[in-house]
């Protein structure tokens, strides 16, 4: 069985589209995690291919399916944080050939297909739909959501994977060289770090609404606090380590205004969920999750980089489109869950979406309030990357979790947890998705 | 100091025109619109003949600036901490270029100032379009 990439009529770029045909008719009943760690260690056991199987098996004990049931699986193949195998390094074959391997030696090691997974599980024998959501889990997620809407598939699991090998991040490859290539060398010769991009826009919304970085330090402070208590999270399994303030405003600049806490951190990891209709969800282990409309948003910057002004246009936009999906409006959404990493673009999904009413300009202002998991207004509970590390998931995840009340110490206690909103990653192109206590809300 | 540059197929006109301290940009001529970076088509009406290589005056203005202190480019690593800034070219506010602003001190950057264009070295030679602050009227 071939899968191919989820073809762009599945996700609901335009404006304009109205309420999501399938709103209310897909779920989410299962959760599975495979555990995280910093990079990989060369053994069987923790590949990306093995945390992956690790986490399927939990997302399907966790919805109290028989795994036979499970007609679809939506993923994306792609895995890589940034690394990627070096050329001329011996593949590690005692790794392949401990999984029933693909034509692909490095699959389920440093990329991961379908095809590859169900070698690896054959307990799903009754998978006749595949698909890839390609980049993140908020694509993987629509893409099921649409997929269930449409009857292509009636009890799907999604997966996201993450893989990174020993090495610092982005030194090594074209940037070591001497010389570069003409087109490359227009946007790579002036030697910006990653988050450049997003520290301009950060610098140009504190010019035009006078604030400034250290107005971020309650969000990175809280964002922390929060993934320190989701168990499945990096910091929490690896470096229980809080950020104060103090340590924000302390920390050494990548690229001011950006210092260490405004970038994430790279890891591994891996998570599933299984999404049904809503007429079987009901009758599995968990409380239905269901989704009332998703978004996205395919933003072109006209140049380099995006100006404060696309962001925010596409932003404003992205959240007009998910509140029109869902049928809903932005006073009702009880917590959002918007892409944080890097955290200084989380104000403008947060803007965009107009979170609790808030403004283009505000959301810095609404930092200095109470914005924790037990106050009336919390943003992030799930502590999103800076909380639990690089995976795009936790945001998802933890809309899950926090409906069905099991967001254990992360659960939100100042507000009755019944429609959340994720997604990203891009202010300027992500997937959004809007979560339900019921179908009909 | 930045890293040489090996002019390909999509951009010689680019650098063979900065070896001869010029700035050419791409233009569509059906759309009269600039774009950079240059791709091999128009990303507004998709055209690829009707692209052709401008000149610009070399005047802009700077949008905003970064001070970068852990740069992923060895050759750049040793300049550390070293302004990059956004400019705006004044033909056209919407195409962007980077300048790492020559004779601007680290983080005095004047956010808005009109810059002019200025010519640095690469690694082998090759010129690449910088731009400097215009302190005189
Ligand atoms: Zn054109």
């Amino acid at each position: 069985m071939a899968t191919e990439n989820a073809p762009r009529s599945m996700y609901r770029a335009r404006e304009g589209l109205g309420v999501w045909e399938h709103r209310g008719e897909v779920a989410a009943v299962g959760i599975g995690h495979g555990p995280t760690s910093r990079r990989w260690d060369g053994k069987p056991d923790t590949s990306v291919g093995a945390i992956s199987l690790l986490a399927l098996r939990k997302a399907i004990e966790d919805a109290g399916v028989n795994p036979e049931d499970i007609d679809g699986l939506v993923m994306d193949e792609l895995t890589t944080t940034g690394a990627f195998w070096p050329q001329g390094q011996e593949l590690p074959w005692d790794v392949i050939n401990a999984y029933n391997r693909t034509d692909a030696p490095l699959d389920g090691i440093t990329q991961l297909s379908a095809e590859w997974i169900l070698k690896n599980m054959p307990e799903l024998s009754g998978v006749q739909f595949t698909m890839y959501g390609r980049v993140c889990m908020s694509n993987a997620i629509v893409v099921a959501a649409q997929a269930i809407g449409e009857g292509r598939a009636h009890t799907c699991l999604v997966l996201k994977a993450w893989h990174n090998l020993p090495g610092r991040y982005y030194q090594t490859g074209p940037n070591a060289d001497d010389a570069i290539p003409g087109t490359n060398a227009m946007r790579s010769l002036w030697g910006t770090p990653a988050c450049y991009g997003t520290a301009i826009q950060f610098a140009e919304y504190c010019r035009k609404y006078g604030k400034n970085h250290d107005m971020m330090a309650p969000f990175i402070s809280n964002s922390r606090r929060n993934g320190l208590r989701f168990p499945e999270g990096y910091w929490a399994q690896h470096r229980p380590e809080e950020i104060t303030p103090e340590d924000y405003k302390a920390a050494r600049w990548i690229a001011k205004p950006a210092n260490l806490f405004d970038n994430d951190i790279p890891i591994m990891c891996s998570a599933a969920y299984l999404f049904t209709t809503a007429e079987r969800a009901p009758h599995l282990k968990q409380k239905p999750v269901y989704i009332l409309g998703h978004a996205s948003s395919r933003g072109q910057a006209r140049s380099f980089i995006p100006t404060l002004d696309e962001v925010e246009a596409e932003c404003a936009s992205s959240g007009r489109k998910l509140l029109e999906a869902a049928g809903i409006t932005a006073d009702d959404v009880s917590f959002e869950n918007l892409y944080d990493g890097f955290p200084q673009f989380h104000q403008f999904h947060m803007e965009g979406l107009r979170y609790r009413g808030i403004q283009p300009g505000e959301a810095l202002d609404f930092y200095q309030t109470d914005i924790s998991i037990s106050g009336p207004n919390p943003v992030s509970p799930s502590g999103g990357n800076i909380g639990s590390g690089r995976s795009r998931f936790w945001m998802h995840t933890d809309c899950i979790q926090q409906i069905q009340r099991r967001a254990g110490e992360r659960q939100v206690t100042g507000v009755e947890p019944v429609i959340g909103v994720s997604g990203g990653p891009m202010p300027t192109g992500g997937n959004f998705t809007c979560w339900s206590a019921t179908p009909n809300y | 100091m930045k890293q040489g540059v090996n002019p390909d197929d999509l951009t010689r006109p680019f650098w063979e025109a900065a070896n001869e301290e010029r700035l050419v940009i791409q233009n569509c001529t059906a759309c009269d619109r600039l774009q950079h970076p240059p791709a091999e088509t128009c990303s507004k009406c998709g055209s690829g003949a009707a692209l052709e290589w401008k000149q610009m005056s070399g005047r802009g203005r700077i949008y905003h600036y970064g001070v970068v202190h852990d740069c992923p480019i060895r050759l750049l690593q040793e300049d550390q901490p070293f302004n990059c800034a956004v400019i705006n070219l004044d033909e056209d506010p919407g195409i962007q270029m980077y300048s790492h602003l020559p004779g601007t001190p680290v983080d005095e950057v004047p956010v808005g100032a009109a810059v002019e264009l200025v010519f640095d070295t690469a690694a082998n030679g090759q010129k690449v379009p910088e731009w400097r602050v215009v302190t005189d009227n």
